[in-house]
């Protein structure tokens, strides 16, 4: 069914021309792997992968695409049987976070038909989802390298982004760690604003009415960050292109580079904010 | 009413089947977006936003316009488990993963933004609760005593009284623009609850005639200037609460000051007219009321009154049996030292409540979530209720399942004991989220109090009976004139620098006796702790017979010290040497506030305490 060319939807975020929607539902990922049509890669630690994960999944530890080039990606995507145009369903058991930020980087590379499972592992298997704990191994294939620049931003594109005023920055960590310091004129959207109580995101037309309410318009640019890896920012991205945002980046290397690239910061003073956590 | 049941029958949780209020609407948060759209876009001017939103429940944060604090209302202080999910929730998704508990038994959330509150009361609609004028020039949350229902000496249970009244006068007309705030109290007893420091005030009492009414007190409130509220008259049938609540709100609406903001709250309005007058016009103007108003909102009064009624009669089905004693040894077992300063019994025999201590009210996300599900699995009750002392309270846990309920919320890291002693020391917000606030009480209370359980001084019997307040500034947010030791915060000049410090009060009592505290001297806000130290010091050396650091204090007030301490003068002799600061050379922490790193300045900027 999902098989079918669809126009690009503003109401559902496909990804692509072929059209899996950027969060994809259960019943939409167990009808492809009934038809042996995705990949689902699964980002947990090997052992955790090995106990139990949804059938016919991929093992891609997390820590594995942190220090790999593009190229370096592209290897991966071969080494676990993806062609160019291969729907790629993502999941992970940290509320998404990892998920989505190895979902990003294979777009980043080119593989543009990529999605997260709409929900974390623990989730699916609350739900009495089979699963199955045999290593999968996938045959070596093709894939083209076609690096996104469009979807990524870099600290000199992020500096001047934050004096524009058709560019929203958006920090997504939390409210205490945003008040300490963040990017000059980034704005606060934490991305526990952005999760359900069922699933890694909430629904598009509840993040459309948070935009809404902050009077941020749907066309303008966004760059969203965290504090070090993109992972938080990385769940971020995707929920403002479910939201039906077309022009989305994520400033990957986070506040982290910025720190220690000496740029300028902002910081609220004059109010003891972290002595009213309890932690 | 009360019948004899059989020693051994339990409770059941079915008896508790309270229908819950649901106090929130959902068109106020699509209206409240709306109004944040207008104003970003300059549609609406400052003052109107300002109106609107603090009629809402949203303050703006410390010196951070774009920044709210929401309050949310908790009528009676009650609490259902699914609304402490929702907030634990909602503190995480948009504020800063804590919550707070005030010292008006509402609970904050700090650090949200502006254009999300909307967000939030939606979530908190789904749950029955509101924001709706939690601040504002209007009838505030209707505070009920904690142990009303269980309390031993209380004549009836007041709570569904308190209900009635909250939700009678939200969103009712008569009281959305009231010259300033209004605040209304109920306690169980004499010994409970705040009913001397609010505008009204009421003390449940059945009359020689069997008759059901309440002592009301009128004209009380903390702030610049103080007053304990008065007797109306010597009893007041709960045929008269609604039409006696409703007189004093019409007088104050119709002549409290509405020029002077520093003395626009009816206690000013009392004392200026004088209490025989007011008195005098209160009890006119109940009469034109029970004239005039129509049977269409007495019977909307009493209709809330007879369901909670119905609903509460069912559970109270022992008769009134002596509080039993805790016996504890004491050994340095943390469960028996919680016992010990958590734990009371309660009139319903075999049944406890049980305290949760938090540090200056301050609760974390997964703290609500364990604590909820604690609720739920012990408490018969099945809610809780959070205390003006900035604690939870949850009720009618069986004895058999106390400790089951103490290792659940150890879980968490909610085991502190010492709620019912000095070690739990309330502290307002302070210079983390308020315009008016000098200093951080709110780290102060949390420092105490952490510093005091380190000391071991919560199971240190003669010190159980005092409180330690400390407000942020003169206006008593943190209740400073009412405790056994109080502070509020200011700036002063030591030795050529500013320091933070706090003028420190003795022998201010809560409950009905009410007392309002004298001023002693100012103490260093680093030197606060020392200072207290050294009070409990000379109290051991002082004290005679068996008496406590309370009574003590209050006898040292009235010059009757039976020691070489005889007065206030002497012991200031005693502790101004504690007082002392080095130049700032050499101390510089000193002259730092709790909480920073930077030399301390006096900051503030408009207060949104009034509309």
């Amino acid at each position: 069914m999902y098989m079918n060319t669809k126009k690009r939807d503003s109401s559902t975020s496909v990804s692509t021309h072929i059209g899996i929607p950027i969060i994809c539902d259960t019943d939409t990922v167990r009808a492809l792997i009934l038809e042996n049509a995705v990949r689902i890669v699964d980002v947990r630690k090997l052992d955790e992968y090995l106990q139990g994960h949804i059938k016919s999944a991929a093992s891609l530890p997390f820590s594995q695409i942190l220090e790999k080039d593009p190229s370096g990606i592209v290897d991966i995507l071969e080494n676990l049987g993806i062609t160019d145009t291969m729907p790629v369903v993502i999941y992970d058991d940290t509320f998404g976070a990892l998920a989505a930020r190895v979902a990003w980087t294979f777009e980043y590379v080119g593989h543009a038909n990529t999605a997260l499972l709409e929900m974390t592992f623990s989730q699916w298997k609350s739900m009495g989802l089979e699963t199955e704990s045999k290593n999968n191994t996938f045959a070596k294939t093709e894939h083209t390298l076609l690096i996104n620049h469009e979807i990524q931003a870099d600290a000199s594109y992020v500096d001047l982004a934050k004096e524009q005023e058709d560019k929203f920055l958006i920090d997504t960590r939390e409210r205490l760690n945003f008040l300490t310091e963040h990017i000059p004129n980034a704005k606060n959207l934490p991305y526990t604003m952005l999760r359900s109580d069922t699933n890694i995101l909430r629904k598009p037309e509840e993040i459309r009415r948070l935009i809404e309410n902050r009077g941020m318009s749907f066309d303008s640019e966004f760059i969203t960050y965290c504090g070090s890896a993109g992972t938080l920012s990385g769940l971020t991205y995707y929920a403002l292109k479910l939201a039906g945002i077309k022009n989305v980046k994520l400033y990957s290397k986070s506040f982290r580079e910025w720190k220690m690239l000496g740029k300028s910061k902002e910081e609220f003073k004059d109010a003891n904010y972290w002595d009213l956590s309890a932690d | 009413m009360n019948n004899n049941v059989a020693p051994d029958s339990k409770f059941d949780s079915n008896l508790f089947t309270r229908s819950h209020i649901k106090w929130g609407k959902k068109e106020e948060t699509d209206n409240f977006a709306q109004k944040v759209k207008l104003y970003r876009r300059h549609s609406l001017s400052d003052d109107d936003f300002r109106r609107f939103r603090l009629q809402h429940g949203a303050y703006g944060s410390r010196l951070q316009m774009g920044y709210s604090m929401i309050r949310i209302k908790i009528p009676s202080g009650e609490i259902t488990p699914d609304q402490l999910e929702k907030i634990a929730g909602l503190s995480e998704a948009f504020s800063i993963g804590s919550a707070h508990v005030s010292t008006r038994q509402n609970i904050q959330l700090h650090w949200v933004q502006l254009e999300d509150v909307s967000e939030v009361m939606r979530g908190l609609v789904e749950v029955g609760l509101t924001t709706r004028e939690a601040c504002g020039n209007t009838v505030r949350n209707v505070m009920c005593s904690h142990f009303a229902g269980v309390c031993a000496k209380e004549e009836f249970d007041p709570t569904p009284y308190s209900k009635a009244i909250a939700q009678f006068f939200l969103r009712n007309p008569v009281c959305q623009n009231l010259p300033r705030k209004f605040k209304i109290n109920f306690s169980c007893c004499a010994d409970h609850g705040l009913v001397r420091i609010a505008d009204i005030g009421l003390v449940p009492m059945i009359n020689d005639d069997g008759v059901k009414g309440f002592r009301v007190y009128l004209g009380g409130g903390l702030g610049a200037a103080s007053f304990l509220g008065h007797l109306l008259e010597d009893f007041t049938s709960e045929d008269r609460l609604l039409a006696t609540c409703l007189a004093t709100i019409r007088l104050f609406d119709r002549y409290g000051n509405r020029e002077n903001m520093a003395r626009n709250r009816m206690r000013y309005f009392v004392n200026e007219t004088g209490w025989d007058t007011f008195q005098r016009m209160v009890i006119k103007e109940r009469s034109i009321v029970e004239m005039t108003v129509a049977n269409s909102t007495l019977e909307l009064f009493r209709f809330h009154i007879e369901n909670e009624q119905k609903e509460m009669s069912k559970a109270q089905r022992y008769l009134k049996l002596p509080v039993l004693d805790i016996q504890n040894t004491l050994r340095g077992d943390p469960y028996e030292r919680w016992m010990h300063t958590n734990v009371v019994s309660q009139k319903q025999q075999g049944y406890f409540t049980a305290f949760v201590t938090l540090g200056a009210g301050d609760i974390t996300a997964n703290q609500l979530r364990v604590l909820s599900g604690a609720i739920r699995d012990f408490s018969v009750e099945r809610t809780a209720r959070n205390t003006p002392q900035q604690n939870f309270a949850i009720r009618y846990i069986n004895e058999k399942d106390l400790y089951s309920f103490y290792a659940r919320i150890a879980t968490a890291g909610l085991i502190n004991p010492g709620a019912l002693t000095i070690a739990s020391a309330v502290g307002c917000t302070g210079t983390t989220s308020c315009n008016l606030a000098i200093t951080n009480s709110h780290r102060l209370a949390k420092e105490i109090e952490y510093k005091f359980l380190e000391s071991q001084h919560d199971i240190d019997d003669d010190l159980r009976d005092s409180t330690i307040k400390i407000s942020g500034c003169p206006n008593s947010c943190g209740q400073h004139e009412v405790a056994t030791i109080g502070f509020f915060g200011g700036a002063s000049r030591i030795n050529n620098s500013m320091a933070p410090t706090y003028t420190m009060l003795f022998s201010g009592n809560t409950g009905e006796r009410g007392e309002l505290g004298k001023t002693i001297m100012r103490v260093p806000a680093k030197r606060v702790i020392n200072i207290l130290r050294k009070i409990i010091e000379i109290y051991k050396h002082e004290k005679s017979g068996t008496e406590t650091l309370r009574q003590w204090i209050s006898k040292i007030v009235n010059g009757i010290g039976t020691g070489s301490v005889k007065g206030v003068d002497d012991i200031k002799v005693l502790l101004s040497p504690v007082a002392q600061l080095d130049p700032v050379e050499q101390d510089p922490e000193s002259y730092k506030d709790y909480g920073s790193d930077i030399r301390f300045s006096a900051k503030t900027a408009r207060g949104e305490c009034a509309a």
